[in-house]
């Protein structure tokens, strides 16, 4: 039994579930109507490696088009990656084709930022829940209908909607009540491990913290494994065991949350950390900010370098020649910055 | 510091074929000169429309004003936004009052270049020539930050990044250098970089200018770091308004209290639960015969069902809709 007491995933730390190792997915820029040709390529993803531990969750940021849904696509291989190779577990996924990525399928499982919209209106609750068991029902065990509706009754609970409720169409249900509807779904076939693309960001306030902490408290009871992307850095400190920091296509700082919020290395995260408000209006009026000017440069034409440099207040002549190895600094707490070091190298001097 | 406006139970429905949206219910509350008041609420609170209906910006039908007025102060002397003819709000609008749109994509022109959309309003409103007004117009550009403002006076809408464009939309706005600017959700579609750079360029102004600033936001954050004073607006009622300070320490109903316990912060390290509000707004298809919060609210008590309940004072410049006393634990006992 878990210890409800340690936050999420703290036992058994070490086991590996899912591992990326320099991963790329490259989107080609097209010219021409019929005769079509390649011009360039858009680095959506650019070469990630990182690992999530079983139980944990391991959080997403980054400012948008930084690559973070692709990533997350391209680990499920709902997108297959342009380099690199992902495994779950001892499986490669990447070397399997479609037939052997079926019978995986079940195990994990992504759920979408707009997904609540896009229920299918004509079908009922129970319907929608029950879809996936349909379809890769035949591989496991002929469900019957009965077991069917057992289950999908037993998940409605479990996301905390009235069992009852199962022969209802989803129009009838709020925005939140959707969201749960659709992690229901996602769970109907007891994955392991779940790609959480911005499951919140389209909820008010109020519900959101009711969906979070649905998130936490099956988390805590089934044991998943969840990557949570977000680019609410408050959401994604509370939730994650640890936060991966993305820019244009690249990660550029991993650690545990609490290091990496209490003690950033790369002048992105500074940066990032430092632009977000707080809900607090004395800290607020004494807060001294580290405003970065510009805005993220296109992914179709990367700066040289280091893709950070552009608006780096630390930025020298060496940053916008070579890219800085992504790597460990300090004891899991990985970064792609020159400067980065264990004597506060890279530290950004309050203005 | 003298009332710039003052709205009074300004109550507004929007007419339609499924029914009729009670979309504002008695919204009352002033505007100080020279201060920022911040709207907040959740997405369908009546934020928007508030604003934009004393600006005439809503279709109508099907909106319809039921009651209520919006006085206007000039020189002391206030005029009622909501009765004035078509040609007198083409005066207050840009001249006045300025608005800052959410979408700056689809509030701007996307056929005529940036440069001229600001220079219009300059001709139009203080009768500049063509050549005065392009030069404001530059010097404006590059005021609000936008690099290189000489060359980026020929670019079209489409050509300007997110940020950039809300640039623009401010400068349009402060244009003719109204007493009053409205800006809603200005950064709610920005990166949270870009964001406090908007955040950062909109406080210098105003305090360069000494305007006057509404800002709707549904963000509690941004909040805390630009308002002097916050209205609260839930299902189209003023459920609080209070000085920033004193709502952040003591929010004095429970749906304030609610939001605030529902928000993670990056300043918190615990890993506890953040409190929810159970439930969802009420549709607004209904007129209010009672606390709108009802439903989802744990200190709900019997009276919560029978009245809407009025503004309560709850300490200098703060109100609440609210029957139940928090600071004190029990229902209040007026009659
Ligand atoms: N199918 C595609 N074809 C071409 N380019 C794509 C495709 N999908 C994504 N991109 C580009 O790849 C980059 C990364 O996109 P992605 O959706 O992964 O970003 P993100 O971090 O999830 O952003 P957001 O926060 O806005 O969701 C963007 O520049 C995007 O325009
Ligand atoms: N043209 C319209 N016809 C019918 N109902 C409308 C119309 N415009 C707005 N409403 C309704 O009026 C209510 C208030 O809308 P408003 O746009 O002011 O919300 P808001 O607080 O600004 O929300 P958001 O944060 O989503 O912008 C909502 O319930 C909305 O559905
Ligand atoms: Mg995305
Ligand atoms: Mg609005």
């Amino acid at each position: 039994m878990p210890d409800p007491a340690t936050p999420c995933g703290a036992d058994n730390r070490k086991e590996i579930l899912v591992r990326v190792k320099g991963l790329k997915k490259h989107f080609p820029i097209l010219r021409g109507l019929i005769w079509q040709r390649q011009v360039g390529a858009v680095k959506a993803v650019d070469d990630v490696s990182f690992d999530i531990r079983r139980g944990e969750t391991l959080g997403v940021v980054g400012e948008s088009g930084c690559g973070k849904s692709t990533t997350g696509r391209a680990i499920l291989q709902l997108q297959r990656p342009s380099a690199g190779k992902i495994f779950l577990g001892d499986q490669e996924l990447t070397a399997l084709g479609e037939p052997e990525l079926r019978k995986l399928r079940p195990r994990m499982q992504m759920i979408f930022q707009d997904s609540y919209d896009s229920l299918n209106p004509r079908q009922s609750v129970g319907q929608i829940i029950a879809e996936p068991m349909v379809i890769h029902g035949d591989q496991n065990r002929t469900l019957s209908r009965q077991h069917m509706r057992n289950r999908v009754a037993e998940l409605l609970d479990l996301v905390g909607l009235n069992p009852n409720h199962i022969s209802r169409f989803s129009h009838e249900f709020s925005g939140g009540q959707r969201q749960r509807i659709n992690i229901a779904r996602a769970l109907s076939l007891n994955p392991e491990f779940i790609v959480c693309d911005e499951p919140i960001s389209a909820l008010d306030v109020s519900i959101q913290a009711q969906v979070v902490n649905l998130f936490k408290d099956l988390q805590r009871r089934l044991g998943l494994t969840y990557l949570f992307i977000a680019h609410d850095l408050s959401m994604v400190q509370h939730i994650s065991d640890r936060v991966a920091v993305m820019y244009l296509g690249r990660i550029m700082e991993l650690a545990d949350r609490d290091e990496l919020f209490d003690a950033p290395l790369h002048p992105y995260t500074q940066c990032l950390m430092s632009a977000v408000p707080i809900p607090d209006p004395k800290k607020e009026r004494n807060r001294r900010r580290i405003t970065l000017t510009g805005e993220v440069p296109s992914p179709a034409h990367p700066p040289r370098g280091c893709v950070f440099h552009t608006r780096c207040p630390l930025a020298e002549d060496i940053c916008s020649d070579k890219t800085p190895a992504y790597r460990e600094i300090l004891p899991d707490h990985f970064a792609a910055c020159h400067f980065a070091d264990d004597k506060g190298g890279s530290r950004i001097q309050e203005p | 510091m003298s009332t710039i406006l003052s709205v009074r139970d300004l109550t507004l429905r929007f007419h339609t074929f499924d029914g009729v949206v009670h979309a504002l219910n008695g919204i009352s509350f002033d505007v100080q000169a020279g201060e920022t008041l911040a709207i907040v609420g959740e997405s369908g609170s009546g934020k928007s429309v508030t604003m934009m209906s004393l600006l005439h910006l809503l279709p109508m039908p099907p909106a319809r004003i039921a009651r209520g007025e919006a006085l206007f102060y000039t020189n002391g002397t206030p005029t009622d936004l909501l009765k004035m003819s078509r040609a007198d709000m083409h005066r207050v609008r840009g001249a006045q009052i300025g608005y800052i749109f959410q979408d700056a994509l689809s509030a701007l022109n996307p056929v005529m270049t940036v440069g001229r959309q600001i220079g219009e309003s300059l001709v139009m409103h203080l009768g500049m020539d063509a050549e005065t007004a392009r030069k404001r117009a530059i010097d404006l550009l590059d005021d609000v930050g936008i690099p290189g403002a000489r060359a980026r006076y020929r670019n079209y809408p489409h050509q300007f990044s997110g940020g950039m464009r809300q640039r623009a939309m401010i400068a349009i706005a402060i244009a003719c250098n109204p007493r009053m600017v409205i800006a809603d959700e200005p950064t709610t579609a920005l990166d949270v970089t870009v964001q406090a750079q908007i955040v950062e360029l909109a406080k210098r102004i105003q305090r360069e200018r000494g305007m006057t600033v509404v800002w709707i936001t549904h963000d509690l954050g941004v909040v805390a770091g630009i308002a002097d004073r916050v209205l609260v607006m839930y299902a189209g009622c003023p459920v609080e308004i209070a000085p920033v300070d004193d709502l952040y320490d003591h929010p004095q109903h429970p749906y304030t209290r609610g939001l605030l316990s529902a928000l993670p912060r990056l300043d918190d390290r615990s890993r506890r639960d953040l409190a929810s509000i159970q439930g969802a707004p009420p549709d607004m298809m209904a007129s209010p015969r009672h606390c709108q919060f009802a439903w989802r609210c744990p200190y709900v008590f019997d009276r919560c069902w029978k009245a809407v309940p009025p503004y309560y004072p709850a300490g200098k410049g703060h109100a609440t809709q609210c029957f139940y006393d928090l600071e004190n634990g029990r229902p209040r006992t007026d009659a």
